[in-house]
């Protein structure tokens, strides 16, 4: 374990030390397999850390089984590698208990879409200010190479002989629907978008969830390959702005309109009019949807912040109730010891 | 009292020791609100008291039917009782399902009072009775009232502004009033509580008084009853008394450990049959700072109270038998991990989603061993109602100490029943302590152990200087990094057993009622306590050899169970389970202890248990259980 930036001893309230992305790197060796797309997503994240301006100390990453759930051994903070899918659980107990922490849920698509599904879609109705970071590879790693729950339809893999026959699951539309309120997706090859986006939803008050497409170069390699690369990047990816059309293309030459209720693609669209203007904090989830909708080959893919809004938080609100329940009555335990009735027995 | 007509009759008064009532009546008559104002005005008489509610399967069963039955039994008495009776002496049915599921427990000769009206022929066709069992003498054996409860209730209430149907409602204040009148009880503690629970409804909380009222000198006015009885108070240890439940006890008790640990109390559950009063109880206590969080399910709850022990908070989760299956890989988290943690498990009947409103004892090996690797946990199990109290707070004294979690196994019977109380002193109880790393700590280790206890420190989040990263994978003695060393798995699978073995050295002795050494000793755990002690008390009043001694630590066991198991030429072990203790206590000390098993979602009966005694003594031939005549009614 490395020393602390300072004394150690630095509680809130007194003048942070400037820490940088050494501080938040521990001493344990990195153990995924070279090339591998968590490698960028952490080195993004301890870039990020000091950013946030909070002591190390105060922060917690909780994750799940999978190779992306090794990630808090690599952070110089406090770090919870529990079992498969439960950590947005523990994330929860965490979080309700101390509020004043800064709690990360790192997970996967199997850790948290299939076995952890359930705990998952309720951190996020709950709205606990958290940040969900759902590492995304549309595969099984760590249990080399069985199809996940976002693996394609018909995907060949080890346990999929002959293809898979199921329906993939898309991780930002689960996100829209079960009510967080940061939803946001980037790209582990794409470092300083993804740098911005981790910074913004550790921001967020409330719910972050953040699905990164990242490349498994063992088990799955080049699944997000066709839109990407760098050169076809600007062409098949759309940068959600917020305030601004939504345009892609190396020269932002194209366009995404309205046509009905469907987006469509206006190919040298010359009018900004035309185009649907992004508007990540509009209350319905219309248009995040409409957006995480759209996948390549027919759109480009977006990327960026699909939604941002405030709303009440469940730490804050179970706060506030022990706070009122204290103004109202005072906790004396005597009365309720005694209950309702009692009787006094003598010699 | 207030309410004594001018028309009472003059009546041999009986005076008894003991008697048992049980009233029985649809699910919707109110039962259960009854025998609860019964027993507290029988606790503020001053009785001492043990009760029983056995509550239907199905929430809204059909009106009338069998299973649809609801009942609560209250045994009181003028001496030191544990056990809410073997048999009634009385029986108060509302309607033909309640006397058909419950005539078959009555002791001959008993008392029977039934609501005449409701015995009509359709009422008697959806409890199976072909012809009225008030007419065919079928209940010779037992003293017949029968009573107009709906019509004279109806007759009360004449001029109380309600529908008719919700004066019939008042139908249980009826019964209470006269139930009341014929053991001489006030109806004043009733009054009370009435005018507080409805006050806010002043025509229903008129019809309720007018009912019990009435009901009172229904009994007083008519010679229906030749006697009237009384059982006076028992002579009990002075001081302040209540009336309590097992499940508020349970409550109550972790909140006292909170205060005394000076950790918040964070109370993590999903709603479950028989333990949901727990949580009912503690999510109204936000003011001592209890949060409470109704998970998504239960592991979800077993996670959050892991994250909220990471997090320095004293962490409870609570649940039944297949609730504790769901959490058996992330209690496991917990013992890994090693954070301090209880989970509580209101046993009931299983296997899989069993019989869930009735009891029984069959957890404890799914709580000793329920889970993958070898994972010592520490396991209390309180003996009666009110001792929930006392394990609530042993439960967290040995979590923090050891950093381990607890299971804390309880049951529907200890759950629902209930019992008069002393009222503890809270300045009787020690403070707990809890094993917080030191924060001035330079070169921190996570799992560096206390060489007395072997536990590690508990360093919260938000201890600068003290970062560190846990998990479920095997960690390395001292460090904490992940370690896939033989020796070192080798190790730490022994100080994580040693530290649950350790436990030993802080719980106290087993206690033994009746001889030091002789023929018998019958051994229990849990709320067969009340049982065994009175079977074993009659047995040596009859001059037989037999103790008893009620386990409440089953991980580790009390230090002594070897030696007093030894000195005893037999053991018999009484359970509501097919033998987990008994398999315990012969592997572990490799005594021929005999086993006695009901599964059955009942109690132990006493007498039961005195014949099962006079059996291993070799008095009797072989004994088995008999369920009686109702054995097969009842719930679905
Ligand atoms: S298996 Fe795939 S996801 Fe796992 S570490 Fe290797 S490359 Fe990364």
């Amino acid at each position: 374990m490395t020393a602390p930036a300072t004394n150690g001893k630095t509680g809130d309230g007194e003048e942070l030390p400037v820490l940088t992305k050494k501080d938040f790197t521990s001493d344990q060796e990195v153990r995924w397999c070279p090339g591998c797309g968590d490698y960028a997503i952490l080195a993004q994240m301890q870039k990020m850390l000091p950013d946030l301006k909070i002591p190390r100390e105060n922060i917690a990453f909780i994750s799940g089984i999978g190779c992306s759930s090794r990630f808090p051994y690599y952070v110089e903070t406090y770090g919870f590698h529990s079992i498969h899918g439960r950590a947005p659980t523990i994330a929860t107990g965490l979080k309700l208990t101390r509020p004043e922490l800064t709690v990360f849920v790192v997970t996967g698509d199997g850790d948290g879409l299939s076995i952890g599904g359930n705990h998952l879609l309720h951190a996020m109705r709950r709205n606990l200010d958290i940040t969900i970071i759902l590492f995304n590879n549309r595969i099984y790693g760590l249990t080399k190479g069985q199809f996940s729950p976002t693996s394609e339809l018909g995907k060949v893999t080890k346990s999929s002989p002959y293809g898979t026959t199921e329906m993939p699951l898309n991780p930002t539309r689960i996100a829209i629907a079960a009510g967080a309120t940061f939803v946001a997706r980037a790209v582990d090859r794409d470092t300083k978008h993804l740098e911005q986006v981790l910074y913004e939803a550790a921001q967020h008050k409330g719910t972050s969830f953040v699905e990164v497409y990242q490349n498994c170069n063992i088990f799955n390699d080049g699944a997000f390959a066709a839109f990407t690369d760098k050169d076809v990047r600007d062409d098949r990816m759309l940068y959600l702005e917020d305030g601004q059309p939504l345009r892609f293309g190396k020269e932002r030459q194209h366009g995404i309109k309205l046509n009905g209720f469907l987006p469509e693609v206006e190919w040298d669209a010359p009018e900004d009019a035309e185009l649907l203007v992004h508007d990540a904090a509009t209350p319905h989830t219309n248009l995040a949807n409409i957006l995480a909708h759209m996948d390549y080959p027919d759109f480009p893919v977006p990327v960026g912040i699909f939604r941002r809004v405030e709303a009440p938080r469940y730490e804050e609100m179970l706060e506030e109730q022990v706070q009122d329940a204290r103004e109202r009555a005072a906790p004396e335990f005597e009365p309720l010891l005694h209950g309702s009735e009692t009787w006094r027995v003598n010699d | 009292m207030t309410t004594e007509s001018p028309a009472r009759q003059d009546r041999e008064v009986q005076r008894l020791e003991r008697v048992t009532v049980r009233f029985a009546g649809d699910s919707g008559d109110g039962m259960q609100l009854t025998g609860t104002q019964f027993t507290k005005t029988t606790a503020i008489f001053g009785n001492d008291l043990a009760t029983l509610p056995d509550f239907p399967a199905e929430i809204r069963a059909p009106t009338g039917s069998l299973p649809g039955v609801s009942g609560f039994q209250i045994s009181f008495s003028s001496s030191d009782i544990r056990t809410p009776g073997d048999q009634p002496d009385a029986l108060v049915a509302m309607n033909p399902a309640a006397l058909k599921t419950n005539i078959g427990d009555l002791r001959p000769g008993g008392l029977v009072i039934v609501d005449e009206e409701e015995f009509s022929r359709s009422n008697l066709k959806k409890a199976g009775y072909e012809q009225s069992p008030l007419e065919d003498g079928t209940l010779s054996a037992f003293q017949v009232v029968p009573i107009n409860i709906t019509r004279q209730n109806e007759l009360a209430l004449e001029e109380v502004d309600l529908p008719s149907k919700q004066k019939f409602q008042s139908r249980n204040f009826y019964a209470l009033g006269l139930v009341l009148w014929l053991y001489g009880r006030s109806i004043e503690p009733t009054v009370k509580w009435a005018e507080a629970r409805f006050g806010r409804n002043p025509a229903v909380l008129d019809a309720n008084l007018r009912a019990l009222k009435a009901g009172y000198n229904f009994g007083d006015t008519t010679e229906l009853f030749q006697v009237r009885y009384e059982v006076p108070p028992a002579t009990v240890e002075p001081g302040l008394y209540r009336h309590i439940s097992g499940n508020e006890a349970t409550a109550l008790g972790f909140l006292a450990a909170s205060i005394k640990a000076d950790l918040p109390l964070f109370y993590a559950s999903y709603p479950i049959t028989p333990a949901s009063d727990v949580l009912h109880e503690l999510s109204r206590h936000r003011n001592f700072g209890v949060k409470t969080f109704q998970a998504e399910d239960e592991i979800a709850a077993m996670g959050a109270a892991i994250g909220a022990a990471y997090g320095g908070s004293l962490a409870l989760t609570g649940t039944s038998g297949p609730g504790l299956a769901l959490k058996s890989e992330a209690l496991n988290l917990a013992i890994m991990t090693e954070l301090p943690l209880v989970v509580i498990d209101v046993q009931r009947a299983g296997p899989s989603t069993g019989m869930p409103t009735k009891t029984e004892q069959s957890d404890l090996l799914q709580a000793m061993f329920g889970r993958n690797g070898d994972s010592a946990i520490a396991i209390v199990a309180p003996a009666t109602p009110a001792d929930c109290f006392h394990m609530a707070i042993e439960a967290y004294r040995i979590a923090l100490k050891y950093m381990v979690p607890v299971i804390y196994l309880s049951d529907g019977y200890l759950g629902n029943g209930s019992e008069p109380w002393k009222i503890p002193d809270m300045g009787d109880i020690p403070e707990i302590a809890s094993h917080f790393a030191d924060p001035s700590t330079t070169d921190f280790q996570p799992y560096k152990r206390d060489p007395e206890t072997l536990a590690r420190p508990w360093a919260i989040p938000g201890t600068p200087g003290l970062e560190h990263r846990i998990g479920g994978l095997e960690k390395s003695s001292e460090t904490g990094d992940i370690s896939y060393e033989p020796e070192n798995h080798h190790k730490m699978t022994l100080y994580r057993n040693n530290r649950v073995a350790n436990i030993q050295h802080d719980i106290p002795p087993l206690e033994v009622q009746g001889p030091e050494s002789g023929d018998l000793l019958v051994l229990g755990w849990g709320g067969t306590y009340g049982a065994i002690v009175s079977a074993a008390e009659n047995a040596r009043a009859q001059g037989k050899s037999v103790a008893s001694a009620q386990v409440r630590y089953l991980n580790p066991f009390p230090a002594n169970l070897g030696e007093v198991l030894s000195r005893y030429d037999k053991v018999l072990i009484p359970e509501l389970n097919m033998g987990q203790l008994s398999m315990l206590v012969r592997a572990k000390y490799l005594v021929d202890a005999v086993p006695f098993n009901k599964i059955a979602g009942q109690p132990f009966k006493i007498a039961e248990i005195e014949a099962k005694i006079d059996e291993v003594l070799g008095l009797r031939g072989p004994y088995e259980l008999d369920f009686g005549p109702t054995s097969n009614l009842g719930g679905a």
